[in-house]
């Protein structure tokens, strides 16, 4: 037990150090993009003044010197003070907490969408090509041929043609948003109204990185269900789908979790693209818009809260490979 | 060039939609034009039965409905006395109103102020209030909210408001609570234009005095005297705006609200219009290639007026710090090189009419007798070799603020038609703001714009040429470097004269000075294509758009 909390802060600090050096390096790399914040400012007031540049630049802080200006950042930023948008002049963290909801709601979604239908199809294209019967190889090549076709799609193609199918032609779900703002829904018919804006997002994204979880679940069954403990199984009379989802699946999940933990940042960025053709709410609109506007405080902030969840996620991982294989737990405590 | 904003007002609803998708990768921009084009298609017969058309004009105005309209990009602010941003205009105009407006034929209309006079000198104006208009909040509005905005509100957020404030303002007074009287030190034919075009909304001096107005809480929750109050700012997702039921216009507004849904991908923004979940899609909200396509669905209905004000110029700058566009003779050059009707056809689909003067021929002081540099590649290599100038000695760079949109597209048509000539042009596509960036810097050799002229030419067109213009900061001004002392003589003498056909007269001296000199290359007017569901009416009854407050706006 000692052990095992031991590790856990040692996994806190480390991550810790992650997330600073984050900041520290994102706070450096905005700035290298050319483009000033102060004259796309002046540009959208409409001033060919130099001067009123000049006076944007110093009541942003822009004109002091880089390192003071980082010091004060990171000073502000161990009391939780992101700063305030350049564009909105609204607290970035108050920013990023009204959009971060739905982005956390899009990627769960997502996550779910990729993790139990990518390991579902992966297990069924395994034990498929393990079967001696003709159509279950079909069924089974037809799962890993259409999971590297859509694995190959452009995610904002893909995310274009479910709206053009479910929304356009078919008309079964909304096209845009996270709810039909003028319906006035509440209560359930609210929660209903949110889930069928977020099917489509969800969908896409889940789609996309449920391709990589078809072929890691077919490779590490393949694997697995040859090896002895499965013909022991077997053997023993042990009832096939307990052999295929206790013995082999909990064995070959290992690679599975460690993907997740990485794909949680992927689905991160990936959101930022579903983000825009859905007009999902989230951080990853608000990065986009941040972006063009170089409003280096927002694109601070999302990014400080974003590797921190990724880091955060990875530490999930790290602990849910315990539960997943003991040998692991057992050697930290050795 | 993505964010076109002009120097002084200026909306430019066609940058700000092209900022939300300037990285863009051609290729995305091809697939979703296709699949848009699918979705369009495949909608058709669904959209014919949801929509059908009925006679508007015979039609009276019917009561309640919601508005669903598109916000993009989403406002940095919905207090467009303080965010002189076109999207804060936009939306804030429902909320915020203003002294006057103008119409169509781009006469001014009350609004706030319900009549005016002025001197025959032009020194002195007086305007008389609307009576019983109150604040949202219900406290009485009257001239001391109209002294406070203009005193003190305009000159902090428009930096441009400060130095005409300086060059020509004596004093604004309340003469009593319900009139504001201005007394100018030199005249101004600007004035109207200043007060009418949107960016000088009244602000409640109630809710604004004696405290800085950007942090101010009020900001949160805007309070104006328009037909609509401001109910929810969902950010990324929505603003919602409610009737106001005590508007001091009797019997209006005729909407029970308006929701700005905030769509940040031109296909999506197509997708739902076609599906019939917004009611209009403004110029610049999708591709010109989709727009001939969507105004052709069944209850579609489609227009280019409401837009006079801020009528778009698209212009080509040239560099003249520098060989070889410090010659006048190689910049008519380029004038003569490029095809510009080519440009309007096949890039624009349509959507311009070629540029003949540096003032756009629908607003009032056009000079049709300027003179003109029409296609001719013969002429424009005369032209280069009687400059004595080797064009091709060193390889020019065009700045293009925007990836893989029509932008793009032209920058490359540029290199291609002025190689013929003999230039080396090399195309650097950036986004926004490396765009302002390298602009506002001088660091170009040539770079597309487009600005939005006002109907008055002090505020759209003069500071591009003025030498006073030339200063780093900002793209929208004299980037170009054009210095002719006798112009500027010009413009001072036009700004400072009230009557119109003399106006006209040193106006039309301007242009053709201008045109000789090509002090900068002017490609096209821009036209602004509006699309609309045909059950909406009165949408566009002014000449600022649909910045307009929408009080007559109804659904059938």
């Amino acid at each position: 037990m000692r052990g095992f909390v031991f590790s856990v802060l040692s996994r806190l600090g480390k991550a810790f150090l992650v997330v600073l050096s984050v900041v520290v390096v994102n706070f450096f790399l905005i700035r290298l993009a050319p483009g000033d914040p102060a004259m796309v400012l002046a540009g959208d007031a409409g001033s060919g003044d130099a001067a009123y540049v000049a006076h944007l630049r110093d009541s942003l802080g822009l004109s002091r010197p880089l390192s003071e200006q980082f010091f004060v950042y990171l000073r502000n930023l161990l009391h939780l003070d992101f700063g305030y948008s350049y564009r909105s002049q609204e607290a970035v963290l108050t920013l990023v907490l009204e959009r971060l909801p739905a982005t956390l709601l899009l990627m769960a979604a997502a996550f779910v969408v990729s993790l139990l239908g990518g390991v579902a199809a992966g297990l069924v294209a395994a034990y498929g090509e393990t079967r001696a019967s003709r159509w279950q190889h079909w069924i089974s090549r037809g799962i890993s041929a259409g999971s590297l076709l859509v694995y190959a799609t452009p995610l904002f193609w893909l995310s274009l043609m479910l709206l053009i199918v479910f929304s356009v032609v078919l008309g079964w779900l909304p096209s845009f948003g996270m709810e039909t703002v003028s319906a006035g829904y509440t209560g359930w018919r609210h929660l209903a109204d949110v889930a069928a804006h977020l099917t489509l997002p969800a969908l896409s994204l889940g789609m996309i990185y449920g391709t990589v979880y078809v072929q890691l679940t077919r490779a590490a069954v393949l694997d697995v269900i040859g090896l002895d403990f499965v013909k022991t199984a077997r053997a023993k009379g042990v009832p096939e789908h307990r052999v295929l989802f206790v013995h082999v699946l909990r064995n070959a999940l290992l690679s599975v979790i460690s993907f997740g933990g990485i794909q949680l940042g992927q689905l991160a960025g990936g959101a930022l693209i579903t983000e825009t053709v859905f007009a999902w709410p989230g951080l990853g609109s608000l990065m986009f818009d941040s972006l063009l506007q170089r409003d280096y405080p927002v694109l601070l902030g999302i990014l400080t809260v974003v590797s921190a969840l990724v880091v955060a996620f990875n530490v999930l991982t790290d602990l849910l490979y315990r539960l997943a294989d003991p040998r692991i737990a057992a050697g930290v405590t050795a | 060039m993505s964010t076109a904003l002009p120097a002084d007002t200026l909306p430019r609803e066609f940058a700000d939609a092209l900022d939300a998708e300037p990285n863009s990768p051609q290729r995305r921009r091809f697939i979703a034009a296709a699949a848009a084009a699918l979705a369009l298609e495949y909608a058709r017969p669904i959209m014919a039965a949801a929509n059908p058309t009925p006679d508007a004009a015979a039609l009276p105005p019917r009561r309640g409905g919601t508005l669903l309209l598109i916000a993009q990009p989403e406002p940095p602010s919905l207090i467009n006395a303080l965010t002189p941003h076109v999207a804060s205009q936009y939306v804030g105009g429902k909320i915020f109103q203003g002294l006057l407006t103008f119409d169509t034929n781009l006469k001014p209309v009350p609004v706030l102020a319900s009549s005016w006079t002025a001197s025959p000198d032009g020194l002195h104006y007086v305007f008389t209030l609307q009576k019983d208009v109150r604040w949202h909040d219900g406290q009485p509005f009257d001239a001391q909210d109209v002294v406070f905005t203009l005193n003190e509100i305009a000159p902090q957020a428009l930096p441009r408001m400060k130095l005409t404030v300086d060059r020509y303002f004596e004093s604004i007074t309340a003469n009593s609570a319900g009139q504001v009287e201005i007394r100018l030190k030199k005249p101004y034919g600007g004035l109207f234009d200043l007060l009418g075009s949107g960016l000088l909304p009244i602000l409640p001096r109630h809710l604004y005095a004696g405290k800085d107005p950007r942090s101010n809480p009020a900001n949160q929750h805007p309070i104006g005297t328009g037909p609509f109050v401001f109910k929810e700012w969902k950010h990324g997702a929505y603003i919602r705006l409610e009737r106001n039921p005590s508007y001091w216009k009797k019997d209006l507004p005729y909407l029970d609200g308006i929701v700005f849904n905030i769509l940040p991908d031109a296909s999506s923004r197509a997708i739902a219009f076609e599906q019939n979940t917004v009611h209009a899609l403004r110029a610049g909200d999708v591709d010109y290639a989709d727009v001939k396509r969507l105004s052709k669905l069944p209850g579609v209905s489609y227009t280019t007026s409401g837009w006079e004000l801020f009528s778009g110029m698209a212009f080509l700058e040239l560099n003249q710090r520098k060989p070889p566009f410090d010659n006048a003779l190689v910049r008519q050059a380029v004038l003569h090189a490029l095809n510009r009707q080519f440009i309007v056809d096949n890039i624009f689909f349509g959507y311009g009419k070629v540029a003949t003067s540096s003032f756009i021929s629908t607003t009032p002081f056009y000079d049709p007798n300027t003179p003109q540099f029409p296609y001719d590649p013969d002429r424009a290599r005369a032209l280069i070799r009687q400059s004595g100038v080797d064009v091709g000695k060193t390889t020019l760079t065009l700045i293009n603020g925007e990836k893989g949109g029509a932008w793009e597209r032209v920058a490359e048509y540029t290199q291609q038609a002025l190689s013929q000539v003999g230039f080396k042009i090399r195309v650097e596509t950036t986004d926004a703001a490396s765009w302002y960036s390298h602009v506002a810097n001088w660091d170009f050799d040539l770079s597309y714009n487009f600005l939005f002229q006002n109907a008055d030419p002090e505020f759209g067109v003069a500071p591009l040429y003025r030498a006073d213009g030339i200063s780093k900061g900002s793209p929208f001004n004299n980037a170009e470097g054009y210095d002719n002392p006798k112009v500027d003589a010009l413009w001072d003498a036009a700004a400072q004269t009230t009557d119109t056909s003399r106006r006209k007269q040193i106006y039309a001296q301007i242009q053709t000075q201008l045109a000789n000199d090509a002090a900068i290359a002017n490609i096209f007017e821009m036209v602004n294509p509006t699309l609309y569901r045909s059950n909406v009416h009165n949408l566009l009854r002014t000449a600022t758009s649909l910045n307009d407050s929408l009080e007559t706006t109804w659904i059938g």
